[in-house]
Formats: structure tokens, C-alpha cells, sequence
């Protein structure tokens, strides 16, 4: 059995997983209108304060030395091994990055504090693997918007083979002029914070954040990640299959008898991705089951969001309480879905993640408590 | 159950070689014309190719002379054919463009279709679509090849049913540097089998075959 242990969020909402979801069932959004100076237009979108960060990282680290993106992955991480003890120096312990564009920033703005070679996800990696003095080389998965979820599948598949005790997990992107110019030139972003599911959607924003989890072969809590998938849609390579083809494969793989008692979607709010969702929900036989998308508080973080929605959804398991899908008002797909608009206490016992991603990409794992 | 590579191509310094044995290697010192000029040799007949960044390119015809040269190709359930792939420098090549389209703000024009490649993983979308495999996908980015860890997660996939075939590899683009070296598993037991070329799948000889 693969348990999931402690886990950590570092976002605009807060740098710890507990702070994230009290804030989450406080209805507060990271999402917000922002003037960049790159452009006229303003962004609605999820940013982490630099002067935060740097102030936390001051604690355990050289501020000038790493960049917003491994400052904010190396405190997510810390927070993990702080809470678990758990130790990457040790053989029997693997790190696995999950990121989909790592140090962007500095190929947009290489300096010389920071090279454009920091711009390869492999640098990225030796700086993290190096502050943590890790003994196996870390794994780095970048496979668009199912990065996250992949990971944690990976994570599961290792331990179940025996290879490693501990893994922990960590996902993080940032929000730059890159990803802003080049998803409104696909005219997918939406200028107010985003509708998951509803009639009115209008496109994703964007967010920023870190976020890690701890897997192990030892019963560090009452909840395991049970089954877990991906599959490739072999469709299009920016655009949903219409007949949700991956994700049902993805979730046909991994679906029992019991249907999970909650769904943590992915839910970007564009027409086409929240459409496919509900086919491919509609069939697997899911559309009753509740469901939310967590976009309307973070954003799209792309690399991130697979962890940081699982980190979330655990918690709301943990405490047996609902978290709404936030923005959503009126059915806006085929098949009207289950969508969770109050955060009801109720008896929870397991849950199925779920993410899509450009190139096709699809992956959904079930979590459970035993 | 064993697992065997049954076939393997290597894609680099404007040489091509199947199987170990070379099958077209060509003067032109431009990437994108020694690709364009591969394309014309395999006379593929894909006009989505034309489209394409270089990283995709390279994934492509690397698995085209793959599939063409694993006889039963046809037979795989492409639902439980998984793509595992690897490489180095990410997407960088597209996102170098990418950046080039908005640095000047007086010349700015970021597009969808440059942006739309500034993920690594889009190569393995494009070789999902052109032979319709739908199994289970990983990208993973290392400082050089890692046998080791494709060895690993290949054999993970097959011994746990996730999958019965995989094509492996890895594929990188950056400036003027192209190389890809895909790869074939399948479980099963080949000793009835006929096949001119089958070796077991073992991290070592992954290595050998990828320093050939």
C-alpha cells in the first residue's frame, strides 16, 4: 500500500496546506487583477508577493542565490520534511519535480545572477536536489497540465515496486509574461477570475504556486492512493477530444464498483476543456457524483495544480467537509454535473483526481481512507 | 513474463541508423534541413509535419522508421501501448521563439501556433495522433540519457499490465544539436518468435544500444 503523508501548499493564499484550506472555505481567491509593465491590458490572475517569499526563504536560505521558482518548490519541500522527518539524504528516498516551463523568467530575462542556462528544467532540478543533498538523482516529469498528477502516479507505481521507502512529490510553475502572451494569443484567458463548469465561462487565469506531498510504504496516515492512470486522447495536441476519449480511458482504468465520493476536476473554465470533462464523466457514470474544480481559487498553475488540488482534496477528506467549486453558478455543459456549491460536513471516504493537459494528455487517480 | 526491445533507431549527426545499421545520412548542416530532407527520403506523405517545431519533427520520423521496422506494428493494441520519452533541453527551442515574438514591444506577436509547441510533451501528443496510441504517457527531462531510469519505468509499466508495449526514447532539439534514439519494448516470450533483430531489456544493453 502506498499512504500519502504530509503535504504542503505555498501560494497567494498562504505557505502551509492548513492555511490554504481554511482560506479555501473562506471563500478568498488568489486571483486578482494585476497591471504587468509588458503590457496595457490587465491580467486577472494568482501571483505570490516576491517580499513574502524572500522573507521565508531568508530563513533557511540564500535569497539571491535561487530563483522565485526554487525558492517557492525548496520551502514546499522543507515543509514536508519538517513535518514528516523523513530524509532525502537516504538512499531509500526519491524526489520527483513535477513543472511544466521550471526557470522561464530567466530565459525571458537572463541576467547575470542568472544565466540562460538556469533555464533548463535540469539545472532547475540540481539546484533543488542540491540544497536537499539528495542521494538519488531526482526524477523530472514535465508533462504539461497532468505533471502533478502523473508524478503522484509515478510516485506509487516506485514505492509499490520496492524501490524507494519515501517519496516526496513537489509541483511548481510560475505566472510570467510568458504563459500570460502566449494563452491570450490563444485567446484562452478569461479577464475575470474564472467559471468552472458554468454557462458563463470564458477561459482559465493563471497562477502561480508550489505544492508538495509525502508517499511512503509506511502507514504514515489513515489514506492511500489506491489506483492511478493516464492515457492520450490521440486527438489534438491543444484542443480536448469531444468525446472525452482520454479521460475516459484514463478513469476506466482506475474506476471500481464504488464510486468515489468526490471529484476533484480539472476544470480550467474554457468552453471545450469543462465540455470533454462532462462527456467523459457522463460516460463512466460519474455525473452524480460531486464534483468541484478548484481553479476559481488559484487559478490554472499548470505544473502545480495536480498537487496542489490533491493536497487540498485531501484535506477536505481528512475533515469530512465539501469544498465548493467557486465560481460556478448555472449548468454550462451537456451533462449537468454534481457541482459541489456549499462546504457541507458529510462523511467522506475516498476521492478520484483528475487532469488534462495539451498534447493530449490525460490522468485520474482515486485516494481513500482505510 | 520477459520483455525484449525488438527494434531501435538512432537519429544523429546527420546520420540515420535502424537497428544499428545505417540507413540515410545526409551533408546538411542546417537541423531543419537535414529533417525536411529525411521526410523526403521516407517519402511521408503527413502535411501536419510542415507544422511542426524541430523536436517535434525528430519524434516523428524517429518513430516512423521505428513502426516500420517492427513488423507487427499493426497488431499492438494501441491502448495499452504506452510513450515513455526523455530529453534534455525541454521545448527550449520553441520557447526561445516564443520569447523572441514578445520581447520587443513594438514588434510583438505571440502565436498560437509557436506557442502551442513550448511543451516538451507535445512531441508525444503528435506521435499519439499520427498512430493512434492512446496507452499511458510519461515525459521525463534528464541531464544526459538515463537508461537507468528509462529501464525502470518502462518495466514498471509492462510487469504491472499498465501496458504490453511501449516505445521508449529520447528526443532533443537544441540550436544546432539533434538526437533521438527510440526504442520498441514488448512483453512477452520470444523464443518461437523470428526477428532479425531482439535483445532483452536491460538498463546495460539500453546503453550500449544508445552509445552504438
Amino acid at each position: 500500500m502506498v499512504y500519502i503523508g504530509a503535504h504542503n501548499i505555498i501560494s497567494p493564499l498562504g505557505f502551509s496546506s492548513k492555511e490554504n484550506f481554511k482560506a479555501v472555505l473562506e471563500d478568498k481567491t488568489a486571483l486578482a487583477k494585476r497591471k504587468f509593465d509588458f503590457s496595457e491590458s490587465t491580467f486577472c490572475c494568482a501571483k505570490i508577493d516576491p517580499k513574502k517569499l524572500d522573507e521565508e526563504f531568508s530563513m533557511i536560505g540564500n535569497v539571491l542565490e535561487y530563483t522565485s521558482l526554487e525558492k517557492m518548490s525548496i520551502l514546499s519541500i522543507k515543509d514536508v520534511i519538517d513535518q514528516s522527518g523523513v530524509d532525502l539524504s537516504n538512499k531509500n528516498t526519491l524526489l520527483i519535480l513535477s513543472t511544466t516551463k521550471g526557470n522561464i523568467d530567466v530565459l525571458e530575462n537572463p541576467s547575470d545572477q542568472f544565466a540562460e542556462e538556469r533555464a533548463y528544467l535540469s539545472s532547475f532540478t540540481k539546484k533543488i536536489s542540491g540544497f536537499f543533498n539528495c542521494a538519488n538523482a531526482s526524477m523530472t516529469v514535465s508533462n504539461a497540465c497532468i505533471s502533478g498528477l502523473l508524478a503522484i502516479i509515478m510516485g506509487k507505481r516506485l514505492i509499490e515496486s520496492q524501490q524507494y521507502e519515501n517519496i516526496i512529490i513537489c509541483g511548481a510553475d510560475l505566472v510570467t509574461e510568458f504563459t500570460l502572451s502566449g494563452f491570450k494569443s490563444f485567446n484562452a484567458l478569461s479577464e475575470e477570475p474564472c467559471k468552472p463548469f458554468d454557462a458563463n465561462r470564458t477561459g482559465i487565469n493563471l497562477g502561480e504556486a508550489a505544492s508538495s506531498v509525502l508517499l511512503s510504504r509506511n502507514k504514515v496516515s489513515n489514506i492511500i492512493i489506491s489506483a492511478g492512470a493516464s492515457a492520450n486522447d490521440a486527438n489534438h495536441i491543444s484542443g480536448p477530444s469531444r468525446t472525452g476519449e482520454g479521460l475516459y480511458e484514463a478513469i476506466s482504468k482506475i474506476l471500481e464498483e464504488k464510486k468515489p465520493d468526490f471529484i476533484s476536476a480539472h476544470g480550467t473554465a474554457t468552453e471545450f476543456n469543462d465540455e470533454m470533462e462532462s462527456v467523459a464523466f457522463h460516460r463512466t457514470d460519474l455525473t452524480d457524483v460531486p464534483v468541484n474544480s478548484l481553479k476559481g481559487y488559484y487559478g490554472h498553475t499548470l505544473g502545480a495544480a495536480g498537487l496542489l488540488e490533491t493536497v487540498l482534496s485531501l484535506q477536505s477528506l481528512a475533515e469530512n467537509q465539501l469544498i465548493p467549486s467557486k465560481g460556478f453558478e448555472t449548468q454550462g455543459v451537456t451533462h449537468h454535473l454534481n457541482i459541489i456549491q456549499t462546504s457541507k460536513k458529510q462523511p467522506l471516504h475516498s476521492f478520484m483526481k483528475t487532469a488534462s493537459g495539451f498534447g493530449g494528455c490525460n490522468a485520474a487517480a482515486i485516494f481513500e481512507k482505510i | 513474463m520477459e520483455e525484449a526491445i525488438t527494434s531501435y533507431c538512432h537519429i544523429k549527426n546527420n546520420s540515420v541508423s535502424v537497428n544499428g545499421k545505417v540507413f540515410f545520412q545526409d551533408q546538411h548542416e542546417d537541423p531543419s534541413a537535414f529533417l525536411s530532407a529525411l521526410y523526403k527520403k521516407l517519402e511521408l506523405n503527413y502535411p501536419k509535419f510542415f507544422k511542426m517545431d524541430k523536436l517535434c519533427k525528430l519524434g516523428i520520423l524517429a518513430t516512423e522508421l521505428l513502426v516500420r521496422n517492427t513488423s507487427d506494428f499493426e497488431n499492438f493494441d494501441k491502448k495499452e501501448t504506452a510513450l515513455i520519452f526523455s530529453n534534455h533541453s525541454s521545448s527550449l527551442e520553441s520557447d526561445r521563439a516564443h520569447v523572441k515574438t514578445i520581447r520587443d514591444k513594438q514588434n510583438y506577436f505571440p502565436s498560437p501556433s509557436v506557442f502551442v509547441y513550448t511543451l516538451p510533451n507535445i512531441v508525444v501528443g503528435e506521435i499519439a495522433i499520427k498512430y493512434k496510441i492512446t496507452g499511458e504517457n510519461a515525459f521525463f527531462i534528464s541531464d544526459a540519457f538515463d537508461p537507468v531510469l528509462m529501464h525502470n519505468y518502462t518495466s514498471l509499466l509492462l510487469q504491472s499490465g499498465s501496458a504490453s508495449v511501449a516505445l521508449c526514447g529520447w528526443v532533443n532539439a537544441d540550436g544546432n544539436e539533434l538526437e533521438a534514439f527510440v526504442y520498441c519494448v514488448k512483453k512477452g516470450n520470444f523464443k518461437n518468435e523470428e526477428n532479425a533483430f531482439e535483445k532483452s531489456h536491460q538498463s546495460k544493453i539500453i546503453n550500449q544500444l544508445y552509445t552504438e
